[in-house]
């Protein structure tokens, strides 16, 4: 457990991916099985115990000190787990710490009326950072900025394979993941990847432009509309049914309408959109079905979903990857035409004979749920990743609004010394008719390393206020903020967030009292 | 016979904590005629006092730190030493704070009162440790006054230091650490661990190590890092104060990894704010459990309780039976001073 805990600390401090990575993988190989494994369960989400809730905490805290001093302690704190883990002292009395094998082992077993006596014992034999580890783990939110995916990365970083490679094999594995371990570490055999619905690294597009466009031939590519959903992955075998982010978890939970309507086997590419009619729904409308442990009757109703797809990767058993692109399609229209699908459609080609044809097309097609142009060489096996060449994105070119920069917070890992975050407005009227800025979003890219050391060196020569490690700035430098989309927001003061925003020009022509309304923004609301 | 009402003769003025039958000011927040100086730091040491009576560290401390304070009259009084200023007797008893922290204890007819100042409990190298006096009223710190600070053993900080140049070797390792005090108490602690190669330092460092081993502390092999010819600081220690670590300043380093030692660090939230990739918890203020055996330590049936978190303090004094309250004294910094 202490291994584990010190990992989680320094985790919860760094904050550049690689150097998360090389925690992770130090972890990974100093520490024997299956405490490695439970970790990496705890890392990617699949841990759970319901028999640890935060009123536990509370109690146990109370009795600890007095609800005064608890009282106090939460308040400066700010955090339970935090605060119930430094109030406790530990008992050099108690025995050994557990093991994190030991703790994970027990939990699972432990019945709600046994879990406090065992949380008690194990709370006094370990340190202010076992018993903060601990009681993460226990009520399931980690919050030290390991995604799953960047944890199987680093798996796969330690036995020097692909991270594909063990996102491959994942879904057909459970904690503590001997197997995998065997596999990375000790030259063991692969684990099977094609169990019941087990999740295939998805192929990526590279971004291209128009000029780039005319260094190759027309004839070897293939056109399908960007759409503007999720992408997703239909994987369904042996009686299991999932569909995946393109990162590789399971939302099968928040889309039950698509889930159940899988009465096929094999694995397909997909877009995941929320389609009422023929229409497809603005983004903002997916949205709120995404990050959703349950979903109720109302939101199926109301935000139907849809899977648009264009790829298959198995079907009847076979794999279909190595094939090349137009043999895929031709299987999947094949395979369309078998049965109608409710729920489920393919994404149609569009036929064009030159890119300038092309960009005529893509100029006049201003339809919603439509961010651009996919290009696909007819002759592209699947690969996982992103490999430069047989598959191209060609966005919509992005919307633009002139906003005046409001604060500036550090960056981290190399940006940490610089001004890289950047909290951007636009005009409305406020209180008494006076003109006053409203933030409507924050970007931190988008700029070169030059342009960002001069943002820097405005931020510290224009700072007005400081909140910690943010600092106000004089309203006075127009950025022209590139972005995807616009939304009506409740969550944002000005009632707008953008999609997708970017730094892309910095106007010190243009006076900030010309910069854009937040009126212009709504306007851009589809 | 009526008992003596403490308050009536050390009581607090908008210039400082004021004993009037000695007329002199204990740590005052401006110049005064008179004043006894418990320590060094900025809170407590101020220039322009007329006369000035400390330990003789804090006295070269202060001539370090203002100019030689060539217009103060200097009175030094070793620890144990005492002297009489007008009707009261006074003292100074090492505190543990840093070098030359001292406790000034106060007596008037037959009554004692001791100021703290700031205190640890925590052995430090670089100071003489804290004694308790027997007293009838104990003005105490409450810097970390609450049950969520205890802080761990120095050396197994310093261990997360040394662990993290393991794991990232070639990463210079910039530590956040205030000028008098913390930065020469890392240093022993390095030294302590075994870690022998140069420690670099920031401009501003320079003066007060050099003080410091003038009074015999030994800090072995430290220089500037602006003396630094073909150094690429690639895996070193580099001490510099908290605020240079998001400075212009930190950019020559390669990759560093910003740590930041402090009795904050404790706290997630405290360490984030400040950018502390290693958070390392090390503190010359006593902790919650330290608050607590020094009051019983001292044994004094009245505590007053200044600067921090008073309110746990004062509740915890008052549930075994010590007559608490809160004293507030004008210009002490409430947290992110040089504790």
């Amino acid at each position: 457990m202490q291994a584990f805990a010190e990992l989680l600390d320094s985790l919860s401090f760094q904050p550049a991916r690689n150097a998360k990575l090389r925690l992770i993988e130090t972890y990974l190989r100093q520490t024997p099985d299956p405490d490695r494994g439970w970790a990496l369960a705890a890392l990617t989400g699949g841990l759970d115990f319901p028999a640890a809730k935060p009123a536990l905490l509370r109690t146990f805290g109370e009795d600890k000190i007095g609800p005064e001093l608890f009282h106090l302690s939460y308040d400066y704190v700010g955090d339970l787990a935090e605060t119930l883990a430094l109030i406790w002292e530990t008992d050099p009395e108690s025995g050994p710490a557990p093991s994190l094998a030991e703790v994970v082992e027990t939990l699972q077993r432990a019945t709600r009326m046994q879990t406090p006596a065992i949380l008690k014992r194990w709370l006094d034999s370990l340190d202010a950072t076992g018993r903060w580890a601990l009681l993460k783990l226990l009520t399931g939110a980690l919050r030290v900025g390991v995604s799953a995916r960047l944890a199987k990365q680093a798996a796969a970083n330690i036995g020097n394979q692909p991270a594909a490679e063990v996102e491959e094999v994942w879904h057909g594995l459970s904690a503590p993941y001997r197997p995998l371990f065997d596999w990375l570490l000790a030259g063991g055999p692969k684990p099977h990847s094609n169990m019941g619905g087990a999740f295939l690294s998805p192929m990526l597009a590279n971004p291209i432009d128009r000029a780039e466009l005319d260094t190759l031939a027309p004839a070897h590519f293939r056109a399908e509309w960007k759409w503007d959903g999720i992408r997703v992955q239909i994987a369904s075998s042996g009686g299991i049914k999932r569909l995946y982010s393109r990162a590789g978890e399971d939302i099968s939970g928040a889309f039950p309408d698509i889930v159940e309507a899988i009465d096929f086997e094999g694995v397909f590419d997909g877009e995941l959109l929320v389609r009422r009619e023929e229409a497809v729904a603005p983004f903002n409308d997916l949205q709120q079905r995404l990050n959703r442990k349950t979903v109720t009757l109302k939101m199926l109703k109301e935000h139907p979903a849809h899977v648009r797809l264009y790829d298959v990767l198995w079907l009847e058993g076979r794999d279909l990857r190595t094939l090349p692109f137009d043999e895929r399609r031709a299987r999947l229209e094949a395979w369309m035409a078998e049965k109608p699908r409710t729920r489920f459609d393919i994404s149609p080609l569009v036929v064009f004979t030159d890119w300038a044809h092309l960009a005529e097309l893509r100029e006049a097609m201003r339809q919603d749920g439509i961010e651009g142009l996919m290009l696909k060489r007819g002759d592209s096996p699947y690969l996982a990743g992103r490999p430069r060449g047989p598959w191209f994105k060609w966005k919509r070119d992005p919307m633009l609004a002139d906003c005046v920069m409001m604060y500036a917070q550090r960056g981290h890992g190399k940006r940490s010394s610089f001004y890289s975050d950047y909290t951007f407005g636009c005009w409305r009227d406020g209180a008494e008719g006076k003109r006053e800025l409203a933030p409507v979003g924050k970007a931190y890219f988008g700029f070169t390393d030059e342009e960002l050391r001069w943002l820097d060196k405005w931020v510290r020569d224009h700072t007005t206020n400081r909140f910690g490690p943010v600092r106000e700035v004089e309203p006075a430098l127009v950025l022209e903020v590139a972005f995807d989309g616009v939304a009506r927001s409740t969550r944002h003061k000005s009632g707008v967030s953008l999609r997708f925003p970017r730094i892309n020009r910095i106007r010190t022509d243009k006076p900030a009292a010309e910069a854009d309304t937040v009126d212009n923004l709504l306007r851009l609301v589809p | 016979m009526i008992e003596l009402n403490p308050r009536s003769w050390l009581y607090p003025t908008p210039r400082g904590l004021y004993c009037e039958p000695g007329d002199f000011y204990v740590d005052p927040a401006v110049a005064v005629p008179r004043a006894v100086i418990t320590h060094g730091h900025g809170d407590h040491a101020r220039p322009g006092h007329r006369a000035a009576l400390a330990t003789p560290e804090t006295l070269a401390i202060m001539r370090a730190r203002f100019q030689d304070m060539p217009n103060t009259q200097q009175q030094a009084l070793a620890y144990g030493d005492s002297v009489r200023m007008d009707e009261v007797e006074v003292s100074l008893v090492p505190a543990g704070h840093i070098l030359g922290s001292a406790q000034v204890v106060l007596e008037y007819r037959g009554q004692r009162i001791v100021v703290s100042g700031d205190f640890k409990r925590q052995p430090d190298a670089t100071c003489a440790p804290f004694e308790p006096v027997p007293c009838d009223v104990f003005i105490t710190e409450a810097t970390f006054a609450l049950p969520v600070f205890h802080h761990p053993s120095d050396a197994s900080e310093v261990g997360k230091l040394l662990r993290s140049l393991h794991t990232f070797p070639e990463r210079t390792h910039l530590v956040g650490v205030y000028a008098l005090g913390k930065c020469q108490r890392v240093i022993k602690l390095l030294r302590a661990a075994g870690y022998d190669r140069r420690i670099w330092l920031h401009g501003s460092l320079t003066a007060l190590c050099a003080l410091y081993q003038k009074q015999g502390v030994d800090l072995g092999d430290i220089a500037p890092v602006s003396d630094a010819i073909l150094e690429t600081f690639k895996g070193a220690i580099v001490l510099c104060p908290p605020a240079a670590i998001a400075d212009r300043w930190s950019r020559r380093f390669f990759d560093p990894v910003s740590a930041m030692a402090s009795g904050w660090m404790s706290v997630r939230a405290r360490a984030r704010q400040r950018g502390a990739e290693l958070p390392l918890i090390i503190s010359d203020h006593a902790d919650w459990s330290e608050l607590k055996q020094t009051l019983v330590d001292v044994g004094a049936p009245r505590v007053w309780v200044t600067h921090g978190r008073e309110e746990a303090l004062v509740h915890h004094a008052r549930s075994i039976g010590i007559e608490a309250e809160a004293l507030h004294l004008a210009g002490r910094e409430e947290e992110e001073g040089e504790s």
